[in-house]
Parts: structure tokens; C-alpha cells; sequence
């Protein structure tokens, strides 16, 4: 199916996930306008946004199936499959996050169903994120995500911990955008173009790969990208804010607002300056920085929620290295390392979720203690999961941090893949502790874990992690084959050396 | 039929018989798990006779598993793995019934980890794709953490850890190493594959790369064997370990370090591993190990201690063997793999039924024991005498071909480790005059109970296949020759035309 974007009915098509998703959002408004007293009016707003994210679905999918394609001049958004797999993943995302929710906020005494609204008004605007093919259209998306991310990090107001996480979130994110936006400024200046692959374009034809204005620009937008994904040294924001806000919307802001602003990254690098040789350096080191800092300081953390903020940093140091092997195969790694990661971590938060009441906040790793005897089933998916962030072979962490090592080693960047073994190792010290509590030690107390309870829904999102993370980890074969297509999708331009360079024979071949 | 599954049936029928383990009743467990592994020896045993004397891979089986990376399924043993499978096979059923009164908690998840163990353990020795090899290599990491850590002694959680790490850095940098490999050997053949097929039918053009490839695999399989200096983990997980762990981790965990540098780090790089400064290190490596380790052993008040440090000399054997490079070496150091694995298996199982009885590994808490258990006193003088290489015993059959073998191409090495040799007589007999012989001086050693009929099974086994190595080897020596041979043509071969393009 081919979409002429210049033609308003083709762009509308070419917009329906975004579309559905703003609709479903329209109609969630309206029933919360009537319903938001009770519990069940709580309930009944989360099952209006699951079904506006299964429609928005379904719509990515019908795109998908077509093979929808754009011709033409270039427009605002993208067309290709990247964009499709990448929205699966965020409405997946925000789906199980619903569904987490659905106990906890009865438990918390969260009677908000705005919280619901909000979800998906900072879903559709990841949409917009990985889907604009313009500057602009990033940026949209990126402060719709960020402005409702804002606020549901504060959602619980009796909490001191999460206003002032809400607030720092706020402070630190207003900052990251506006050094997004200058860079956007300086990118223009130079290439007077914001679409994407025309600036592309023009820096290839004015052989722009070395003008300052230019480089000052995508050293901002770096700036501003870094701050989003947590990536070393603009990460200060994240454990706090992690630390501090409820534990569900932790688990989403871990995974899909990290997820689309890497993605929108991933897009930005490959379309616009793949000719710019000077980013794989800054990436490079900004790799090297995240996966050294985020692994230490993870060792010495002793509360779950903190460490798992900082292993979430740990790891978008990981997806880096997939940015920095500048190749369709590191776009198809960092896609599957994507999916691995934020199933892992999507489980691992609905587990710290059920374990924490009220001030889940302080549940240390020795809390967690004699878990295995008390709740067999709850500690083996912990469990799994932390093998599955360690990298172990039999989860899909394993298979995602192979890719990332396969691309690495096919863009000769043995350094750095030597660093993410090395760091990867580092973080078994933090991961097997949680192991280590679970089954080796005694429980304190008989009522030690008496409150945990995950829920029926909970139970389902932690089940369907789980058994994901073992079946990928086995049989990885359709998601490598869809994270492989999604990766050619981002038109790596033709005259990237290093994507030539390595396009003969890579693990393409069958 | 059985040709093409039995390595497949080996690596599922444990993995199966440990979920149906995890849903018997607790106190059937144990002897549901002994039925399985019991099994699982009798599927082996037939590799035996069918395994035909001849050089390369038999029992083959290779399916595709994950096409788009050139990953398969292939698995097969020739004359060198052939001897660990069944060894694992044979060891795996005594280190169940071994543990029948050790292990009194949390019954069912620990049988159900020895057999997801011993798939992991086979899967090691009959890969033949290096993601196989390295997937297998890790996941039986898993359930030995477990068996330490939560089974274990005092300081399990320390030693747990420490087995984990160490093993878990070597093994990450071995898998960069692979990549690397694939992909260099992808540059000039165009087919990106970790057939191990593959990649030794198109060695060399490596260049200076080979070195640090070389590297990677040489920590992962030194901190395995374990190599002096990276030994350091092996004394605390064996102090710590149940019985049936120690058992395991020295009679096949440790042949895993050995087993890899045979089957990839000197075929796949023969250049590396015959230069002359790399020989004489890991030589030189090897010499500490047998002197330094039968050192610490001798000082060592804890008997499993002691059994530790000679498992580092033990392996300092195999590594001289190995390093030799003659028929004989090599024949004599995967005798040796064998026989450690028997005799140490069996002085574990001793040490664990001492322990059983007076709750201490100390030495000096026993004394004059033979006469209160004299059938205990007697399995441990054989078994001692076997470990330092007593003729007609195993342990002399496997060190003297090493000797043989190594003295012909390094012979004041092979002088220095026959000095490992008296040392081995220097700690053990002491310790064994220490435990059972020497007046009984202690009233609670006086009520000891002899070893009852179960471990009497456990032991018997062990001692047969002591006398039997001791006295005959011939059949063993006999199915490892062909593949010691081919190994060894292919690697000096192969080290010469590298040299010489260089």
C-alpha cells in the first residue's frame, strides 16, 4: 500500500494509530467527565483506555499487514516498519501498565481515573515520537509524552517522595527540551530543513559533515536525547524520580518513555546525520559512561526500586551500543534489545508493585528475604527476570544482548563490546543479591510477606512476561526476523560507510 | 534410530524426569530423581559399544535452530567427549543416592537442579555450535549456583557468588571471542555460522586477532579448569558445596575448563597455542599448579580443603598433558580427566559421609577410626592411594602416560611435576594417618557407625572403576586414540602452515 503524505486522505491513513489513540483519548475524557467517584468508575476508564490501545493496535497492524509505504515528497511522519514495531511495543507497554495499575491504585487509594487519560495522551504522543519523520513532530510528541509523564509521576499527592520527584522530573525535563529545541534551531540554521531525511539530504549534498553550527545542533539534540533515555552523565533526574513516583508508573516510565525517545534517536541518527561521523564518537563514549556509571553505582543501591532505576540506566547504556554500531543490524538489535528489556523490566516493577504497601518505596533487597518458600511462583519470575536483565542465556536478555554483541563485532567495535560484557558482569553483583534473598535466606517472620499480593490482572502481566522472556529466549526467530525488517526500515542512507561496510555478510544470511 | 537421538535423549530425558521431579510427593522425590538418573546411565551406556574407534564426530544430529544467525542445533561425540558424557552419565546417579540423608531440605527443587545440571553438563560436552556450546555452558551455571547456595555450608552465600562471578567473566569475554571469530571467519567465506564444522574447516587468516581470541577462550577455560592463579573460587565452593555438589563440581564441572581447551582453544587456534612464549607460560601455569596446589593441600586442616587443593594439582596434570601435545600426553591427561573424576568423586563422597557422621571436616577431629568403621577405612586408604597414583590403581595409569608423554618434549617439566607426584603422597597419606589410623583419642569417634548398604552402592561403583583403570585401560585408551591423534595432526598441521604464512 502506498500513501502519497502531500494528499490529506492518505496522510489520514498513514496517522490512523495516532488518530485512534487521540479519539479513544476524546471518549476516555468524556466518560471520567461523568464517572470518577468510585472504584468501578475506575475500572471501567481503565478497560476504555485498553481498548483504545488494542484499537490503536490494530490499526499499527492493518498498516503493518499492507506493507504501507510512503511515496512522494517526503512528509511529516513515517511510513515504514520501524515505526510500526516500535508502536506495538509502546501500546504493548502501556497496556500491561494498565493492567498493573488496575490493583495498585485501588490499593494506594489512588482514585484518579485522569491517571488513565494521562497514560494514554503520554502514549500517543511516544506514537508521534517514533513516528515523525520531522523535527517538529518529534518534538510534539516528545512534550505531549513528557507533560503527562509530568504529572503522573505526581499523581499521588498525599506523597512528599512523588511531588518532589514530579517536580525534578519537571525542572530537569523543561531544561532537556529546551536544549532539544535550540539544537533543532541550530540543525535549521544549517540545513534550513527540519524534515528528517531532507536534512539528510542537504548535509550530504553541501557537505555539511563539518559545519559548526551544525555539530552545536546535534550535540544538543544529543544533549536532549540523552536526558530523556537517562543516558551518563545526564541521568542525575532518574533514580530519584524512579524512586519517587507510584511503582507502575515507574515500570512505564523505565520502558516506553525510554523506548521512544531511543527510538526517536535511533530515527533522528540514521535519517538525518548518518554522514556526520562526529556522533559515533559522542555516542560512543556516552555508552562506555552510561554502562560503567549505571552498573557501579547499581552495586552499591540496597532498596529494589533504586537499583532498578539505575539498572535501567545500565541498559540504556547497552541500547547504546546498538546506536553507536550505526547499521541496520544495530537498528534490528536495539529493536529486539528493546522488547527483551521492557518485558524484563515491565514484570520486574508489577513484582516490586504487589511486594510494596503503601510506602513501597523502602523495600530493600533483604526484604525480599525467604521469598521462595513463601511464594514459590512470584520469586521464580523475580527470578527470571533478573536473569533476564543479567543477560542469561534461556531469557530473551540474553538473545537481545547477543544482537547488540553481534553488532558491535560486526562494526568492529570490540572495545566496546569488551566494555558490555565486562559491565554486564559487574551487574550479576547486583542482581544475584535479589536471587540470593529469594532462595537462600531464611524469612524473617512468618508474616514477612503475608501482603504481597500481585492480583488476578497483575498475575496475568507478569505470566505473559515471563513466559515471553523463556519463549524468546529459546525461539527467537519471528521477533529477529520483524526486529530485522523494522531495522532495514529506517533508510540507513547508502553512503554510511560503516553500513555498507558490513552489509555483505551479516547474520543475514539463510 | 538410537544413533541419531541418544545425545538428544541425554540432553531432554534430565530436564524432563526434573519437571516430573518438582511434581511427586516430597519424600518420593529422591528416588524418583535416582530412577531418572539411573536412566539416563543405561541410555548412555550403549554409546559404549556403538561408538566405533575411529577419528571424528559420531552420533551426529543437526538441525537448524535460529536461521537468520547461522545457529544450529548440531551435537555429536567423538573418542574425547565420548569419555565425559560418560563419566557425567556414571557419576550423576552416585551423587543422587549420595545424597540421600545429606540433603533433608527443599528435597524436590534440589533433585530436580542435579538433573537440569546433568543436561547442562552433557550439553556442554556434545555441542558442536559455538552458541550451543555457550548457552549450555552457561545454563549449567544456574542450578550449581543453586545447589551451593542454597544447600551449602556456612559461608554459601560468599562461595556461591564467587563461582558464579568468576565463571561468568571468563565466559563473557569466551563469547565476544566467538563473535569475533564468526565474524572474522564470515569476512572471508561469506557464511556467517557458529557450526563448529565451519569454522575448523576455515582456520587461520586470523592475523594478530588471534591472539587476544586465543585470550578470551584461555581465561574462560583457566578459570574453569581451575589454572593457577585463577583458582582462587574453586576451595570455597567446594568447601561450601553439599556433597553431591562437590562431587559434580570436581568429577565433570572442572573437565568442562579442560574438555574446552581440547575441543576449541588449541584446534581453533593451533598458531597461538603452539607459539612457543604461550606454551611456556601455560607450562610454567601448569608446573605452579601441581607443586603449588599439592603445597596448600598438605597445610590444609579441612579435609575438603585439602581435596580441593589437590584437584588443582590434579588438573595441573591434565594441562602439562594437554600442553604437550604427544599421543601419550594427551592420552594420559583425559585419563586423567577420568580418573580425577572417579577418585576424587569418591574421596567427596567420603568426606561428605565423615562429615555426615561427626558434623565436622575438620582433620583432626577424627583419629583412629579404623578401627570403630573399618569398611569406611579401607575405601578411603584405596581411594587416597588411587589419588596419588599408586600403580594398579587408575590415578597411576593416567599420570605416568603424562609423564611419558610430556618428557619427551619438555623434560624438566615433566621432572618438576613428578615432584608433584611425591607431594600428592606428602599431603594425603599424613591426612589419612590423621583420620584413621593414629590412636582414637576422641570418645565420640568411638560409636561411629561403618558405612551403611546405600553408601556402600555409592562406593562400590567407584572403586570398581578404580581397579579396573588401574589394572586395564586398554579399552579406554583404545576408543580415545584415534580422536587424540586426529587432534593432535590437525593442531600441529595446522600451527606450521599458520607460522609459515606469517
Amino acid at each position: 500500500m502506498n500513501l502519497d503524505l502531500a494528499q490529506s486522505g492518505d496522510l489520514l491513513q498513514a496517522l490512523l494509530p495516532e488518530l485512534v489513540l487521540t479519539g479513544s483519548g476524546l471518549v476516555l475524557l468524556l466518560v471520567i467527565a461523568w464517572r470518577h467517584r468510585t472504584a468501578a468508575d475506575l475500572r471501567l476508564a481503565a478497560w476504555v483506555t485498553l481498548a483504545g490501545l488494542a484499537a490503536a493496535g490494530a490499526a499499527a497492524w492493518w498498516l503493518w499487514w499492507h506493507t504501507a509505504r510512503a511515496i512522494g515528497s517526503p512528509g511529516m511522519i513515517a511510513v515504514d516498519d520501524f515505526r510500526f514495531v516500535a508502536d506495538w511495543l509502546l501500546l504493548g507497554t502501556a497496556g500491561l501498565t494498565v493492567l498493573v495499575s488496575f490493583d495498585y491504585l485501588e490499593r494506594e487509594r489512588l482514585l484518579a481515573p485522569e491517571y488513565y487519560a494521562l497514560l494514554l495522551f503520554a502514549t500517543l504522543g511516544m506514537l508521534l515520537m517514533v513516528g515523525g519523520d520531522d523535527l517538529m513532530v518529534v518534538f510534539l510528541g516528545l512534550e505531549l509524552m513528557s507533560v503527562a509523564v509530568y504529572v503522573l509521576a505526581g499523581i499521588n499527592r498525599h506523597s512528599p517522595a512523588a511531588a518532589e520527584a514530579a517536580l525534578k522530573y519537571f525542572l530537569l525535563g523543561a531544561f532537556a527540551s529546551g536544549f532539544l529545541l535550540y539544537g533543532i534551531a541550530l540543525v535549521y540554521g544549517a540545513t534550513a530543513a527540519t524534515n528528517l531525511s531532507q536534512i539528510g539530504a542537504q548535509v550530504r549534498t553541501l557537505g555539511l559533515g563539518g559545519s559548526p553550527m551544525l555539530l552545536i545542533g546535534l550535540g544538543l539534540l544529543l544533549v536532549g536525547f540523552g536526558f530523556k533515555v537517562a543516558a551518563v552523565p545526564f541521568h542525575m533526574w532518574a533514580p530519584d524520580v524512579y524512586d519517587g513516583s507510584p511503582t507502575p508508573v515507574t515500570g512505564y516510565m523505565a520502558t516506553a518513555v525510554k523506548a521512544a525517545a531511543f527510538a526517536a534517536l535511533l530515527r533522528v541518527l540514521a535519517e538525518s546525520f548518518s554522514d556526520v561521523r562526529a556522533w559515533q564518537q559522542i555516542v560512543w563514549w556516552l555508552a562506555v559512561a552510561t554502562m560503567v556509571v549505571g552498573n557501579l553505582i547499581a552495586l552499591a543501591q540496597r532498596t529494589v526500586k533504586r537499583m532498578l532505576a539505575y539498572s535501567s540506566i545500565a541498559h540504556a547504556g547497552y541500547l547504546l551500543v546498538a546506536v553507536a554500531a550505526r547499521s541496520s543490524l544495530g537498528s534490528a538489535a536495539f529493536v529486539f534489545y528493546l522488547v527483551a528489556y521492557s518485558l524484563t523490566t515491565l514484570a520486574a516493577f508489577a513484582l516490586l508493585a504487589a511486594k510494596g504497601r503503601d510506602g513501597e518505596r523502602d523495600v530493600l533487597i533483604d526484604d525480599l528475604a525467604g521469598l521462595a518458600t513463601r511464594r514459590p511462583w512470584h520469586a521464580l519470575a523475580l527470578a527470571v527476570c533478573m536473569l533476564s536483565l543479567l543477560g542469561f542465556p534461556g531469557t530473551a536478555g540474553f538473545i537481545g544482548k547477543w544482537y547488540i554483541l553481534v553488532a558491535a563485532t560486526t562494526a568492529r567495535q570490540l572495545p566496546l563490546a569488551a566494555v558490555l560484557v565486562l559491565t554486564s558482569v559487574v551487574s550479576a553483583g547486583y542482581y544475584l543479591p535479589v536471587i540470593m534473598a529469594m532462595y537462600m535466606q531464611p524469612e524473617p517472620s512468618e508474616q514477612a510477606h503475608a501482603g504481597m499480593r500481585l492480583g488476578r490482572l497483575g498475575g496475568v502481566v507478569v505470566a505473559v512476561s515471563v513466559a515471553g522472556l523463556l519463549v524468546l529466549g529459546v525461539r527467537p526467530n519471528r521477533l529477529l526476523d520483524l526486529a530485522r525488517t523494522s531495522g532495514d526500515g529506517l533508510r540507513a542512507s547508502p553512503a554510511a560507510p560503516a553500513a555498507t561496510a558490513v552489509s555483505t555478510p551479516t547474520p543475514t544470511g539463510r | 534410530m538410537y544413533r541419531h537421538w541418544v545425545l538428544t535423549a541425554l540432553l531432554a530425558w534430565p530436564v524432563l524426569a526434573g519437571l516430573t521431579v518438582l511434581l511427586v510427593p516430597a519424600r518420593l522425590a529422591k528416588h524418583v530423581a535416582f530412577a531418572a538418573s539411573l536412566v539416563e546411565f543405561a541410555i548412555s551406556v550403549p554409546l559404549w559399544w556403538t561408538f566405533a574407534p575411529d577419528g571424528g564426530m559420531q552420533f551426529v544430529l543437526d538441525v537448524p535452530w535460529i536461521p537468520a544467525w547461522g545457529i544450529r542445533y548440531t551435537v555429536g561425540v567423538d573418542g574425547i567427549s565420548l569419555f565425559m558424557v560418560l563419566l557425567t552419565t556414571f557419576l550423576v546417579p552416585l551423587s543422587v543416592l549420595g545424597s540421600y540423608s545429606y540433603i533433608t531440605t527443599r528435597e524436590r527443587p534440589f533433585y530436580c537442579l542435579m538433573l537440569v545440571l546433568t543436561s547442562g553438563m552433557i550439553g556442554v560436552f556434545v555441542a558442536l555450535d559455538l552458541f550451543f556450546f555457550y548457552v549450555m555452558w552457561e545454563v549449567m551455571l544456574i542450578p550449581m549456583y543453586f545447589i551451593i547456595g542454597v544447600w551449602g555450608g556456612e559461608r554459601r552465600l560468599y562461595a556461591a557468588l564467587k563461582f558464579f562471578v568468576y565463571t561468568f567473566v571468563g565466559s563473557l569475554l569466551m563469547l565476544v571471542a566467538i563473535l569475533a571469530l564468526v565474524y572474522f571467519v564470515s569476512q572471508r567465506t561469506g557464511v556467517y555460522s557458529f557450526s563448529y564444522a565451519h569454522l575448523m574447516a576455515h582456520l587461520g587468516g586470523l592475523g594478530p586477532v588471534a591472539f587476544w581470541l586465543f585470550g578470551a577462550f584461555f581465561l574462560a577455560f583457566a578459570i574453569k579448569v581451575p589454572m593457577f592463579p585463577f583458582h582462587t573460587w574453586l576451595p570455597d565452593a567446594h568447601v561450601e558445596a553439599p556433597t553431591a555438589g562437590s562431587v559434580l563440581l570436581a568429577g565433570v564441572l572442572l573437565k568442562m575448563g579442560t574438555y574446552g581447551f581440547l575441543r576449541f582453544a588449541l584446534p581453533l587456534f593451533p598458531s597461538v597455542a603452539l607459539h612457543p612464549a604461550v606454551q611456556r607460560v601455560i607450562v610454567a601455569l601448569s608446573l605452579i599448579g601441581i607443586v603449588y596446589g599439592g603445597l596448600v593441600a598438605m597445610v590444609q586442616p579441612d579435609f575438603k580443603k585439602l581435596i580441593a587443593y589437590s584437584s588443582v594439582a590434579h588438573l595441573g596434570f591434565v594441562m602439562l598433558g594437554i600442553w604437550a601435545l604427544t599421543l601419550q600426553s594427551v592420552q594420559g591427561a583425559l585419563l586423567v580427566m577420568i580418573n580425577h573424576g572417579i577418585s576424587t568423586g569418591a574421596l567427596f563422597f567420603l568426606a561428605g559421609m565423615l562429615y555426615e557422621r561427626r558434623h565436622s571436616r575438620l582433620i583432626e577431629a577424627f583419629g583412629g577410626i579404623a578401627k570403630v568403621v573399618p569398611m569406611l577405612a579401607a575405601v578411603l586408604t584405596i581411594v587416597s592411594l588411587s589419588s596419588i597414583g599408586l600403580p594398579a590403581t587408575n590415578g597411576f595409569v593416567g599420570e605416568f602416560l603424562v609423564l611419558l608423554g610430556t618428557f619427551r618434549i619438555y623434560p624438566v617439566a615433566a621432572m618438576i611435576a613428578t615432584a608433584g607426584v611425591i607431594v600428592a603422597a606428602m599431603y594425603l597419606l599424613p591426612a589419612l594417618q590423621r583420620v584413621i589410623y593414629n590412636p582414637l583419642d576422641k570418645r565420640v569417634n568411638e560409636t561411629l557407625p561403618d558405612l551403611s548398604l546405600r553408601e556402600l552402592a555409592v562406593l562400590v561403583p567407584l572403586l570398581a572403576g578404580i581397579l579396573w583403570i588401574g589394572v586395564y585401560p586398554k579399552p579406554i585408551l583404545q576408543r580415545m586414540e584415534p580422536s587424540a591423534r586426529e587432534l593432535i595432526q590437525s593442531v600441529r598441521l595446522n600451527a606450521a602452515v599458520f607460522t609459515a604464512e606469517r
